[in-house]
């Protein structure tokens, strides 16, 4: 294999031309239920329903739009994409001297392919779960915030929908919006903290810099394919050679970078990644579902969806798997050093989204859609897990004040499928995360390029470290002896309600204060999302046995997405692998030996994390007193702990800067413009009118005599006239 | 009076008068309204005015042979009954809000120096 040949020449024939289907109109309930919902819970609201009947009304609607999603699935023949027309939306034309630049078409249609149906099943589903579970969680909420919450949820199903399943750049763009919206709300529910406000107005305006590149992005592709309709402009790259006037090579050559930026700020890559550790500041059921499983997954979503536009450009994926590859390895060296368990969480989400754009540059989409679907079901039930420990522990979020949970009474469920979640993470052989990883981290070795095996060999480290993360997370809060200390919300919002349970008199001093596991709703989504992590190993199970590629490969293979999965991966007996970066290991194929060498690193890290946080926690507190005590070695636990001072970094360079500029602008608009332009203007009829005043006087006599005056110097000047003219 | 002699010399006689008589109070009426500060003279005074232009109403209508003059002259009479009805109320409101009836209690509208 030579460099570069891996990159898959893009036959524009694998990708059929879509299907209309009137039939199957009813996709469009996916979209309607949710909004339907929303609708719902702002009457609920405005009625000030005091119950949970809008967490009801959400939860129901979701499971509707995931079996509707289901049957979809089902129904749809997998030979070429669908289009369901819905209604007219943007429809304009004119004329023009150039035959294809006449109109700009953007109507509300569906375009339903493999992809979107994998995407859709696992939004709709998790969104469902994630609901239900939600209407246990929120229910301190009830009456307040809880049909805001739930009508968030809404918009953002609704949102996403239109992301995943519009038919063309002008909905998906629609979609993105939305899902920012929904995201803003969310992060911002406890509008009354201040940290909480700070961190959605952060996510906001992180996500507007990327939502400019999206912009622009769709802009070129309408100037330069005159259809932003994702069937025309796959046949508009066919047809190639017919050069369309305004079109140029430089803005074509510029469209994927425009996508890319706006797929890092929704997916918080370098340089946007730092709003995503900050969202945490919203309610948890949302950031499992928005900010770990669907809404961040939407980059990957982007340029799987518009591969064929990155694979005419191969330098963009080298890109996009540097930029994947260099996040992967900042963020999960950040999450080594947090305390605060969501903060780990989302430090690794960051990094596992990181090998998602890693497997899309590397160019196997398959490793990467699949890696986004394993991930939405380990990631959403490590966030619930997270969840469910804070709602119990009322609040408490720091691993170093919890120990040896998984005995405490009704903690059970949580410390057993927390550990789940943490296998899948940390890529423990034979789990759904172990699949989906190797699959991206082989491609990285198998592209014979040599800056890939390099990023290959990151992302290998990157791998240890995360198993050395998540499970120094799971032995402090689950493993070692049972002790644990209250959060700060003892006197707050959990014990405002009767919980019902009788396994904790719960009180309100702190002494007599103790944990209460979570009841029905989040024990039961747990452990069937925990089933999930695990079924979603299956495919891969499933696809070795039966020696042809697993499910996911061949939705992707059915997509847009396509030109991502080269032939090369299939088979398994790759004679030409012979000399690839892991030959070391005596292995001949390299996705057998990366398998092997990711999980000796994933093994060797839970290692570490069973010596430093299980069995000796005194070690762990004094090798990081020993570094910051050695002058040579001092930065490396302080860069860690403070995020690599990406925020700070940040503050320096932009938003002091705009600060400083803000005042100044300030100063001239108060002094130049109100003072002296406007107030100076106005001094002009003041001060004539300063000259005039002692006329008004305020005594009657003087103001007639004026008048009588006035009327007397008239009256002479008529007469005056009047002799003249006699 | 250099008038055209469209009038006997009898009408014109009492034109004249007329006309004398409407400047004498008119101006009777200004002098009376500029130096006087009580409320009701200075009424009495703008009464005093307005007659003396009804009365040079009358007067050019006789001059043009025409009635209109005094027909106006009737609708004005009707207006300052009422006005006056009107103004002595505002006069005594005015009274019971100052105890004095003098203008200058009432010079609030001036710009503050």
């Amino acid at each position: 294999m030579t460099s570069l040949a891996f990159i898959p020449t893009l036959a524009n024939a694998d990708i059929p031309a879509a299907v209309t289907s009137p039939e199957f109109a009813w996709a469009g309930l996916i979209l309607l239920l949710p909004a339907l919902s929303a609708v719902l819970c702002g009457v609920c609201a405005a009625l000030g329903v005091k119950n949970k009947l809008p967490g009801a009304i959400t939860a129901v609607s979701l499971l509707a739009a995931f079996a509707t999603t289901l049957s979809l699935f089902m129904k749809m023949p997998h030979d070429a994409p669908r289009v369901v027309h819905l209604f007219d939306w943007v429809a304009f034309s004119w004329a023009g001297q150039s035959a294809s630049w006449t109109s700009f078409l953007a109507p509300f249609s569906l375009y339903i392919d493999s992809l979107t149906l994998l995407w859709m099943l696992f939004v709709t589903g998790l969104g469902s779960l994630i609901a239900i579970y939600a209407t246990e969680y929120m229910e301190a909420d009830t009456g307040k915030g809880y049909a805001r919450f739930f009508g968030s949820v809404s918009i953002f199903l609704f949102a996403m929908g239109s992301l995943v399943m519009g038919g063309n750049l002008i909905l998906l763009y629609l979609g993105w919006e939305g899902v920012g919206l929904a995201s803003y709300l969310l992060i911002g529910y406890y509008y009354t903290r201040p940290s909480a406000v700070a961190a959605a107005k952060k996510a906001f305006i992180m996500n507007r810099i990327g939502d400019l590149g999206l912009a622009l992005g769709v802009f070129l592709i309408w100037s330069n394919y005159g259809t932003v309709e994702y069937d025309g402009l796959w046949k508009a790259l066919s047809d190639s050679g017919d050069t369309v006037a305004g079109a140029s090579e430089w803005s074509k050559a510029f469209i994927p970078y425009c996508l890319m930026l706006g797929a890092f700020g929704k997916s918080a890559q370098i340089p946007l990644f730092v709003w995503l550790p900050d969202a945490m500041e919203g309610p948890t059921p949302v950031s499992a579902l928005i900010h770990a499983a669907t809404m961040v997954t939407a980059g990957i979503y982007l340029i799987a969806r518009t591969y064929p536009l990155f694979a005419l450009e191969s330098n963009a994926l080298t890109v996009v798997a540097i930029i994947g590859c260099s996040t992967a390895l900042l963020s999960a060296t950040i999450g080594m050093a947090q305390y605060d368990i969501k903060r780990v969480m989302a430090y690794s989400t960051v990094s596992q989204l990181g090998y998602m754009f890693l497997g899309l540059g590397v160019g196997t989409t398959f490793g990467a859609v699949y890696h986004v679907f394993t991930h939405a079901f380990f990631k959403a039930l490590l966030f619930l897990c997270c969840g469910a420990i804070m709602h119990g522990m009322a609040g408490q979020l720091d691993l170093r004040k919890m120990s040896g949970l998984r005995n405490v009474k009704g903690f059970g469920v949580i410390s057993w499928t927390f550990l789940i979640g943490c296998l899948c993470l940390a890529g423990f052989p034979f789990t759904a995360g172990f699949f989906s990883k190797d699959s991206i981290i082989a491609q990285a070795f198998a592209s014979g390029n040599p800056t890939f095996a390099i990023l290959g060999w990151i992302a290998l480290f990157t791998a240890f470290l995360t198993a050395y993360y998540t499970f120094r997370v799971w032995f402090r809060v689950c493993g070692g002896p049972t002790k644990y200390e209250a959060g700060d919300e003892v006197h707050g919002h959990d014990h405002d309600h009767d919980h019902g349970g009788d396994d904790h008199g719960h009180a309100h001093g702190s002494h007599e204060w103790h944990p209460h596991g979570p009841r029905l709703a989040i024990n039961g989504v747990l452990l069937v999302i925990c089933i999930g992590a695990l079924l979603a190993a299956v495919p891969s199970y499933l696809g070795e046995m039966k020696h042809e590629p697993n499910w996911v490969q061949t939705m992707v293979e059915h997509s847009s997405a396509a030109g991502g999965v080269p032939a090369a991966h299939h088979d398994a007996g790759g004679g030409e692998h012979a000399h690839h970066a892991l030959s070391f290991t005596g292995i001949e194929d390299v996705h057998t030996a990366t398998s092997v060498v990711a999980s000796a690193a994933g093994i060797l890290g839970i290692l570490v994390a069973v010596f430093f946080h299980l069995m000796n926690r005194e070690a762990a507190d004094k090798l990081r007193q020993a570094l910051l005590s050695n002058g040579l070695t001092r930065w490396l636990p302080l860069l860690l702990e403070n995020k690599w001072y990406v925020d700070e970094i940040y503050h320096a360079v932009f938003r002091f800067p705009a600060w400083v500029l803000g005042h100044v602008f300030h100063f001239i608009d108060k002094q130049l413009i109100d003072g002296f332009v406007v107030n100076g203007g106005a001094r002009i009829p003041l001060e004539l009118g300063r000259v005039f005043q002692p006329l008004y006087n305020g005594a009657l006599q003087g103001y007639a005599f004026t008048m009588a005056g006035g009327i007397a110097l008239i009256a002479a000047w008529v007469l005056w006239m009047w002799l003249q003219a006699s | 009076m250099n008038h055209p002699a469209i009038l006997a010399a009898s009408d014109a006689q009492i034109v004249n008068g007329a006309l004398l008589v409407s400047a004498l109070l008119f101006t009777c009426g200004l002098i009376g309204f500029l130096s006087r500060r009580n409320m009701i003279i200075m009424f009495l005074c703008t009464e005093l005015m307005f007659q003396a232009a009804a009365l040079a109403m009358i007067a050019f209508g006789k001059v043009h042979h025409d009635v209109s003059g005094q027909v106006f002259v009737i609708f004005i009479l009707t207006v300052a009954a009422a006005e006056a009805a009107l103004a002595l109320g505002l006069v005594v409101l005015l009274y019971r809000r100052r105890e004095t009836l003098d203008s200058e209690a009432w010079s609030e509208l001036r710009e503050a120096a």
